[in-house]
C-alpha cells in the first residue's frame, strides 16, 4: 500500500489504529484518508487496511 | 472621519481591481477560533472585504492571549467574538459579521459553516484541530479548508509554508513546531502563520486551488 506517497507493507489484519500506533502517530492529533475518503476517528480501531489501499495522515502539532 | 459605504467600497476597488473585489463582496469566509491565528485572519479577511465572516469563539480575552492574539488590555474578560466584532467594525462597518459565542464540537461544525466557501481552522490544540478537519472534509464534500499547524517559537520564518493534502486541505506552518514541546507561541510567527492562511482563503476565494 502507498502511505504519504510511499510504498509500504500492509500486514494482515492492519488497522488504521494498528498502522498509526507502528509509526508513532498519537490517533487524537491526525486526520486519516483511505483512497479519497476520510476516516472517522470512531472507525480507525475496526478499518482493516488492505495491500491496494492509498493512505494520506496529516499530523497536526498544537498552537495557535 | 467616517467613510460612507460607496467611499470605502470605491478605496478597495482602487487596490483591489473591480474584478476582485467583485468576487470578495460576495463571498464568506468562516474562522474556527479567534486566537493568535483566528483574530490575525479575521483582520486580514475585513480589510480585503470579505463580504461575510462567520467568527466562531467560545472564549473571552485572557491576559495570556495579548502576546500575539488581535486584542488589547480593554478587551480582558470579553467573548472574543464581541471583542474582534469591535474592531473589525472599525475597519469595514459594511461586510456582514456572523458571531457565534459557542464551543464547536462534531455535532455542530457542519451546521456553523454550512454555507461557507472557505474555512479556516485557527484552534490551539492538536486533537480539536484533527477534530474539526475530519468533521469538516466529511460532512461538507465541497468546502476547501485551511488550517495552521507548526507556528511556535522563534525558528525561522522560512521554513513555514502551505501545504495542499487530501485534496481541498490547505496546512500553513512549519508542520513541526509543536506547544507540547514546551515551545511558547510569539506574535511574529503566529502572525505569519495566520497570513498564509488568509493568503491562501484570497486564494480560493479567486478560483486559484494551488499554495
Amino acid at each position: 500500500m502507498k502511505i504519504n506517497g510511499e510504498v509500504c507493507t500492509c500486514s494482515p489484519g492492519m488497522t488504521v489504529l494498528s498502522l498509526l500506533a507502528q509509526r508513532g502517530h498519537d490517533p487524537q492529533r491526525v486526520a486519516v484518508e483511505r483512497n479519497g475518503q476520510i476516516v472517522p476517528r470512531a472507525r480507525f480501531g475496526e478499518e482493516t487496511l488492505h495491500e491496494d489501499d492509498v493512505i494520506e495522515i496529516v499530523q497536526f502539532v498544537g498552537g495557535g | 472621519m467616517y467613510l460612507t459605504q460607496k467611499e470605502l467600497h470605491d478605496a478597495l476597488v482602487e487596490r483591489h481591481g473591480a474584478d476582485i473585489q467583485q468576487k470578495l463582496d460576495g463571498s464568506t469566509v468562516g474562522i474556527a477560533g479567534l486566537g493568535g491565528l483566528g483574530s490575525n485572519i479575521a483582520v486580514h479577511l475585513a480589510r480585503l472585504g470579505v463580504g461575510r465572516l462567520v467568527l466562531v469563539d467560545f472564549d473571552t480575552v485572557e491576559v495570556s492571549n495579548l502576546n500575539r492574539q488581535h486584542y488589547t488590555m480593554k478587551d480582558i474578560g470579553i467573548p472574543k467574538t464581541l471583542a474582534m466584532m469591535e474592531q473589525l467594525e472599525a475597519i469595514n462597518p459594511y461586510l456582514q459579521y456572523e458571531p457565534h459565542t459557542e464551543r464547536i464540537i462534531p455535532a455542530n461544525a457542519a451546521r456553523l459553516f454550512a454555507d461557507c466557501d472557505v474555512v479556516c481552522e485557527a484552534f490551539d490544540r492538536a486533537d480539536q484541530k484533527a477534530m474539526l478537519i475530519e468533521t469538516l472534509l466529511e460532512h461538507l464534500p465541497d468546502t476547501p479548508i485551511v488550517s495552521g499547524s507548526g507556528m511556535a517559537g522563534y525558528g525561522s520564518a522560512n521554513l513555514m509554508r502551505t501545504e495542499r493534502r487530501f485534496g481541498r486541505l490547505y496546512v500553513c506552518g512549519d508542520g513541526t513546531s509543536d506547544i507540547a514541546d514546551g515551545i511558547g507561541l510569539m506574535a511574529p510567527r503566529v502572525a505569519v502563520c495566520a497570513a498564509q492562511q488568509a493568503t491562501m482563503a484570497l486564494r480560493l476565494l479567486l478560483g486559484h486551488t494551488e499554495p
